[in-house]
């Protein structure tokens, strides 16, 4: 595996984040009845810094909540390491709000599927949107991103890695492609 | 957080058998499902289209009750099988059970036996995942996960701390789970009962043996106190029941000795005024009903790593 380019760095991370920020405040006309719902591990810090963000330009918070999606996932059994099933924090009633899912990485679409299962357990909110930092196109299932960072064309036999300062010590994002 | 290490065995016969990484692992995987049964839908569809068998050649609710409740939250399907109205009473031996049960097509058997040893034996003979929920006596690794859990919970931390566990040790798969268990994570666990109650070599297993009880609970940071069964005597057992309550069992004026924020737990049912006084059962030092709501968190985490190992095992080959 060796990295190929650099498709994000710290300040286009940001300016990334405020501009989704801005245009969830424009679609939602405000903070009423808004919340953020992050998808462990990475989706989760983003939501928390879209939340910092729109706190900045709106004076206003929303909730911020983290989802583990691991146990709603139709491949399990296909990923050779073991996922680790972590804990999963929504401290509100979703019912009745405008959800945004937030994730780092769109590509099959797998991911938010389950995520969406998932959420539905939990209430039946008014409506539920999406935003991700990078959309990397290869859907398999019909589903899109309200919001996105980049729209970064890529092959499919490369990976997307987001790596943000909270675990991973820098802000980032490259594409990482196989040896030949 | 440990990313690297995996959880591989298709079954849970016992902590003796796991290394301290997989008993954090399962403590760590239940502490994330705890979550599920608070929420409004409580349950999650890892294990749908499973099919898990409770297996109990012994009478037991609680075990089984909570082993159910943990396999529907995950939503598999669960069939019970109790020994007195099977084919055990006709004479089927534990592996042509077990092997039928396999045909069948399930996924994970779990089994309460009176045999210590069964669940291995079982496992050894089927490719299903067996969880072992009491053999005899053996262990009983999910009642002692849920003991360590809850102790966790409470205190934060298992290594270094003092243990006391009180009670008929001799014939106790939860006391010797619990040793395992609290060994490996690193606390210091003492026993103890009067002499007959005590097996021979258990200082073995790196354990202090005391007989007397206040000695036993002066430094302790939680005290795990055992079901007495005296139901099983023949003769009339309640002068023995005073004695016992009068030298072992937990009272408020035994704990004003103690550290203030020790941790009081009981695998359960209770006997009220034998083990333990009421006050004691019910005041701010039990945790006796955390442990069944936390049982269910455990138990959802094994049955979830088991069939997990299992899976990717057939799928590579």
């Amino acid at each position: 595996m060796r990295e190929k380019a650099k498709i994000l760095d710290k300040e286009s991370i940001n300016r990334a984040v405020m501009r989704i920020a801005h245009e969830i405040l424009e679609k939602n006309k405000g903070t009423q009845d808004l919340c953020l719902i992050g998808i462990r591990n990475r989706g989760a810090f983003l939501a928390q810094r879209l939340a910092d963000a729109i706190r900045k330009i709106d004076n206003a918070g929303v909730p911020v909540g983290a989802l583990d999606i691991t146990l709603y996932r139709d491949d399990l059994t296909l990923i050779s390491t073991q996922p680790l099933v972590r804990k999963t924090e929504i401290d509100f009633d979703i019912t009745d709000k405008n959800v945004v899912l937030v994730d780092d990485v769109l590509y099959t679409g797998r991911t938010i599927r389950a995520a969406l299962d998932a959420l539905i357990d939990f209430g039946r909110p008014r409506s539920i949107q999406l935003a991700v930092l990078i959309d990397r196109g290869h859907r398999e299932l019909p589903i899109r991103a309200d919001y996105a960072g980049k729209n970064i064309p890529t092959a499919n036999n490369e990976t997307v890695d987001v790596r943000l300062e909270e675990v991973d010590g820098r802000d980032e994002a490259v594409i990482v492609g196989k040896d030949e | 957080m440990n990313n690297t290490l995996v959880w591989t065995k298709k079954d849970l016969l016992g902590l003796e058998y796991l290394t301290k990484e997989e008993i954090e692992l399962i403590l760590s995987t239940a502490d994330s499902f705890k979550e599920v049964s608070t929420r409004e839908i409580k349950k999650v569809p890892a294990l749908r289209g499973k099919t898990v068998v409770n297996l109990f050649y012994e009478p037991s609710t609680r075990t089984r009750v909570s082993f159910e409740v943990a396999a529907k939250r995950l939503s598999a399907d669960v069939i019970n099988i109790a020994s007195e109205t099977s084919s055990v009473k006709k004479g089927e031996t534990l592996i042509d059970t077990g092997r039928n049960i396999q045909a069948l097509k399930a996924d994970i058997i779990v089994m309460r036996h009176n045999y210590s040893g069964a669940a291995v034996v079982l496992a050894r003979n089927v490719d299903l995942s067996v969880v072992n929920a009491g053999d005899g006596w053996h262990e009983h690794p999910t009642q002692a996960l849920l003991d360590i859990f809850t102790l966790k919970e409470k205190l934060g931390k298992i290594s270094g701390l003092n243990v006391t566990i009180v009670g008929d040790i001799a014939h106790s798969r939860v006391a010797r789970s619990n040793i395992w268990g609290l060994a490996k994570l690193g606390a210091h666990v003492t026993v103890c009962a009067p002499q007959v109650l005590i097996p021979p070599a258990i200082d073995e297993l790196g354990v202090r043996v005391l007989h007397d009880i206040d000695a036993a609970l002066k430094d302790a940071d939680a005290v795990n106190v055992l079901r007495m069964q005296f139901e099983r005597d023949e003769e009339s057992a309640f002068p023995k029941q005073m004695e016992y309550f009068q030298n072992y069992g937990i009272t408020q004026e035994r704990l004003k000795k103690v550290k203030k924020n020790i941790v009081i737990m009981h695998p359960g049912p209770i006997n009220r005024g034998i083990e333990m006084s009421s006050e004691v059962a019910d005041g701010a030092n039990s945790v006796i009903l955390e442990q069944v709501t936390n049982g269910i968190a455990v138990r959802m985490a094994v049955l979830f790593l088991v069939a997990q190992a299992r899976d990717n095992k057939s799928s590579q080959g």
